[in-house]
């Protein structure tokens, strides 16, 4: 447990030095929401909400991917070897989770702040809307840092990531867009009951599985 | 493979073939005589998860002792497992031309199992980049397990929630499990486990291979 909030402490304060990667989300997000406000001329026309809801997921998705890409994939050698030594496989996967979740996290409220700025708000359930944002980011958060740990043994990783972590992915944003229209829609909470469970489900799933297959991966 | 299964494989299967087509089928709306394809559509998905179950079974095998066998059994049974699915996709999309019209519908059963066969074809992506043969057999053992992990919702829980086209959910004049008809049966589930031991066999024969083909190597 201490090894874990240690090992979160290092990679804020990297974070908060190098600024690689809040920068570039800065970008991603920043530029592909002007994109959309230039492209539809949103001060004018109103977007229908199934637009919106389809442009944010790709702001979100696309953004989350690249930076939790990064995580392992981007890492020195020798890195590797130090927290090798020095601390159990389990805290760091557990801590790369959990950074990649408050990253995720950071990344899709400023997103939908940046929608709610440049474009619109058409979500009329916010805690469901804003409950759906939370468990996705988890559930990216896990399987992805899995699977970020598996392409960086390898040779093309980022190819490799993108395809390795797809299909996965596929399932969370199915539940994720479904708790999204219902929040449009303004229905109540208990319609989306079952995907909001089922976002919970597959993220335990995830995150069980990326605690227990690591130490797997880390041996080498 | 010992040699009775493969005989009762093959006799099975000629079994589910003529029977399939000759005897009698109950008559449903929709489906009319299409309802034959059930014998040779659901028992590939059967035959598919149960070779990814061997497959899984091996990855983790492999995992706690890491031993080249468990490896190739693992990778055979995916490869095997995935043509199946491959063929069950595509008996689908043929039952689906006939009944319903049109060969896709983005029905949830159809969409889950396409994202199944690709998360399977990743795994045989990642095996391809990786050139140790240690860690390709390790960290592919290691997203084996994580694959079949995901397959589950993706298969089984998310169509249920949805409506679907599929019979047996969301209001179709729908035969599961629990009311197929009599006269289907004697030929369901021998058609089941004859495509599976023919499978199984097809599987066995590669790994045999392999192991010939690494025992060459190393030498």
């Amino acid at each position: 447990m201490h090894s874990l909030i240690v090992l979160l402490r290092k990679e804020f304060t990297l974070e908060l030095r190098r600024q690689s990667v809040i920068s570039g989300i800065g970008l991603y997000l920043f530029s592909l929401v002007f994109i959309c406000y230039l492209t539809f001329n949103l001060r004018q026309n109103v977007i229908h909400p199934a637009t919106w809801s389809a442009l944010f997921w790709l702001v979100i998705l696309f953004s989350a991917v690249n930076s939790v890409a990064k995580s392992f994939i981007g890492e020195k050698p020798g890195t590797f070897v130090y927290l090798y030594t020095t601390t159990s496989s389990q805290a760091i996967i557990l801590s790369r989770i959990a950074y990649n979740f408050l990253l995720c996290l950071a990344l899709s409220f400023a997103g939908y702040a940046l929608f709610v700025l440049f474009i619109d708000d058409p979500v009329t359930n916010h805690r469901v809307f804003l409950g759906g944002l939370v468990l996705t980011a988890l559930g990216f958060s896990s399987s992805m840092s899995l699977i970020s740990g598996i392409a960086a043994k390898a040779r093309n990783s980022n190819v490799l990531m993108a395809v390795l972590s797809f299909p996965v992915i596929i399932g969370i944003l199915l539940m994720a867009i479904r708790i999204t229209k219902n929040a449009l829609d303004g229905l109540e909470a208990v319609a989306s009951r079952d995907e909001l469970l089922n976002l919970m489900g597959i993220n335990l799933i995830s995150g069980v599985l990326a605690y227990l297959l690591f130490p797997y991966i880390w041996r080498s | 493979m010992k040699n009775w299964l493969k005989v009762a494989g093959v006799l099975l299967l000629l079994y589910t073939h003529t029977g399939g087509l000759l005897f009698d089928v109950p008559r449903l709306n929709i489906l009319n005589e299409t309802i034959r394809a059930l014998y040779f559509h659901v028992p590939m998905w059967f035959g598919m998860i149960l070779l990814y179950g061997f497959s899984i079974f091996h990855a983790i095998r492999y995992l706690r002792n890491p031993a080249v066998e468990s490896d190739t059994r693992s990778v055979e049974f995916a490869h095997v497992g995935t043509a199946f699915g491959i063929l069950g996709m595509l008996t689908g999309m043929l039952w689906a031309r006939y009944t319903w019209g049109a060969f896709w519908h983005g029905d949830p059963k159809h969409s889950g199992a396409a994202i199944t066969l690709l998360v399977y074809l990743a795994y045989f992506v990642l095996r391809g980049s990786l050139e140790n043969q240690e860690q390709r057999a390790r960290l592919g053992a290691v997203y084996n397990v994580f694959a079949f992990a995901a397959m589950i919702p993706l298969i089984f829980i998310i169509p249920r929630l949805q409506s679907s086209m599929h019979p047996g959910s969301g209001g179709n004049p729908g035969f599961n499990a629990y009311d197929l008809d009599a006269s289907m049966r004697i030929v369901f589930y021998p058609a089941v486990i004859g495509w599976f031991l023919i499978g199984y066999w097809i599987a066995d024969l590669r790994i045999r291979l392999k192991n010939v083909q690494n025992r060459l190597i190393q030498s």
